[in-house]
């Protein structure tokens, strides 16, 4: 399982990417993978904000529907509108162009609570 | 035999069909003057009051046309209820266990949805209760047992943590099936619920609908109701309307979906208190006869016994990369519909499980023994497995392509 080096990740099975104070937001290669193939995507309002954990996002496959949680609090300032008519792309490339959103960081102490990539890789184990 | 597990798939007795049939039902229409109809109302009133006897409640609603239209119904009278008081509480506490409609019908009522994780026995815990209790909170779903199979055996003192709070417990119904003259969920602190008519008192269910979600409350949000709701007076039956600015108003045009009230009616009334009774402990003990059969070789997280359903997971059960999913599929080669499966969500490829009470120890042996086939066949013929069904009238079907691509004729 793919598991970058350079990324946070959150209990729920979201990364975040950190790019000066914004970050970007995506559901790891563990989680596509246990959801299956993504068929519909909601994503949240640009402007709206989020406390960590808070749900902000909604996948849908053949399986079932899954709320997506924010990593860390903040201000959505961008969300990936092609996943809206191309869902499959968090399936091919969860760490690219599958990401969902950016996010304006409110506290960045939050990233702390985030595991990093080998703490993640354990916890997926098994 | 329908195992779809959170469904409770009832063998439908015929009787209540012919009695649908009765032309004295079947020729009536709405408009008609109270007077010319007082035998249908007769049988609402009588469904109404049943309803409460069974459940503890105090007032029923017949219109909604389905559970999530019940819940949804329930919903809107709790909003009422604060409204009326001039209290404003925005969130509904829905746990992860609770049925999987619960959290959608919070959000379409206009309520904050908060997400209660269970514990390690799959029920609520009081303590985590307790961090998310504020007074923003209208109320709490909770379907007991829950999605799990498990009785929320908290129950009390989640109720008086709620009560304390100044919100209100809803009870979904989905597995009334369970408990019902067991258990009166009105007895053990729940102030509004609905009921599946099409689950736990046997109307057609599915593709052979239409559902009926009754609901019912406690005396306090009488006023809440929709109107009209039948009513004796003078031993005549009456349709009695709320104050329109207490209630929520009408939820369905007419009086709900009478058929399906008039078959609920025929079961209740054929069973009795004590046949109800029997049909919850014998679904109660099928369940656990398929559980007990089938423990050792799979896992089930709540456990090692269960009420009228059980959520198993399959995972590591089976050969090479077969999932659940292919099992699902596989039984239906085998001649049974195929269960619920990655639902609930807590349970990594979870199959859920639920017999009803009906189904001869014969027939569950059957199962018993498909699913046990199956997966022996998982690892010694997997690719069997994987492509299935191959003894229906259509192959393995392209779900992905039918979610991304439908191709809708209306």
């Amino acid at each position: 399982m793919n598991v970058p080096n350079n990324l946070f990740y959150a209990k729920t099975h979201e990364w975040a990417r950190k790019e000066g104070n914004k970050v970007y937001v995506g559901i790891t290669d563990h989680a596509q993978h246990e959801i299956t193939d993504i068929v519909h995507v909601e994503l949240p309002e640009v402007g709206k904000s989020f406390d960590k954990e808070q749900p902000c996002a909604v996948v849908e496959s053949v399986k079932s529907a899954f709320d997506i949680y924010s990593p860390v609090s903040g201000t959505i300032v961008e969300v990936n509108e092609e996943l809206l008519s191309a869902p499959e792309l968090i399936n091919q490339d969860p760490y690219g162009k599958g990401y969902f959103f950016v996010l304006e960081v409110s506290n960045e102490e939050d990233f702390k609570a985030l595991m990093n990539a080998e703490q993640y890789a354990k916890s997926i184990e098994g | 035999m329908y195992p779809l597990g959170s469904c409770t798939m009832k063998h439908n007795p015929l009787v209540n069909e012919k009695i649908a049939k009765f032309e004295e039902f079947s020729s009536i229409h709405p408009y008609q003057n109270e007077e010319s109809m007082q035998g249908s109302l007769e049988i609402m009133y009588e469904l109404q009051k049943d309803l409460c006897e069974i459940s503890g409640m105090d007032y029923f609603t017949l219109q909604p046309a389905a559970g999530a239209h019940g819940e949804y119904t329930g919903l809107l009278i709790i909003a009422q209820y604060f409204k009326n008081k001039n209290e404003k509480r925005t969130k509904i506490i829905v746990p992860d266990s609770a049925h999987g409609t619960n959290p959608a019908s919070a959000a379409l009522s206009g309520f904050e949805i908060v997400s209660l994780k269970s514990d390690e026995n799959g029920i609520v815990s009081p303590e985590k209760l307790k961090e998310v209790l504020n007074s923003d909170v209208a109320a709490m779903m909770m379907t007991n047992p829950n999605t799990l199979g498990v009785f929320e055996k908290n129950i009390e003192e989640i109720s008086k943590l709620i009560h304390d709070n100044g919100s209100l417990l809803y009870y979904d119904g989905a597995n009334l099936n369970a408990v019902m003259g067991i258990v009166r969920p009105a007895d053990i602190g729940f102030d509004v619920m609905h009921i599946n008519l099409h689950k736990t008192f046997s109307t057609p269910h599915g593709g052979g609908g239409p559902g009926s979600g009754p609901v019912g409350v406690k005396a306090f949000l009488k006023e809440c109701l929709p109107s009209p709701v039948v009513i004796k007076e003078d031993n005549k039956f009456k349709l009695y309307f709320n104050d329109g600015k207490k209630s929520i108003g009408r939820m369905k045009a007419f009086y709900g979906n009478f058929p399906v009230i008039l078959k609920a009616c025929a079961y209740i009334k054929s069973l009795g208190g004590e046949g109800l009774t029997q049909a919850s402990k014998q679904a109660v003990i099928n369940a656990n006869y398929i559980l007990s059969k089938l423990k050792s070789k799979v896992k089930v997280p709540a456990g090692n016994s269960c009420m009228h359903e059980f959520a198993m997971s399959l995972k590591g059960a089976l050969g090479g990369d077969i999932k659940t999913l292919d099992v699902a599929k596989r039984l239906l080669d085998n001649g049974y519909y195929a269960p619920t499966i990655y639902f609930p969500l807590i349970v990594e490829e979870a199959m859920m499980i639920e017999p009803t009470e009906t189904e001869s120890k014969q027939t569950l042996d059957e199962f018993i023994e498909t699913l046990l086939n199956i997966i022996e066949e998982s690892k010694t013929n997997p690719e069997v497995v994987h492509n299935a069904p191959v003894n229906t009238s259509v192959k393995r079907l392209n779900e992905v392509e039918a979610a991304r691509k439908p191709k809708l004729h209306w």
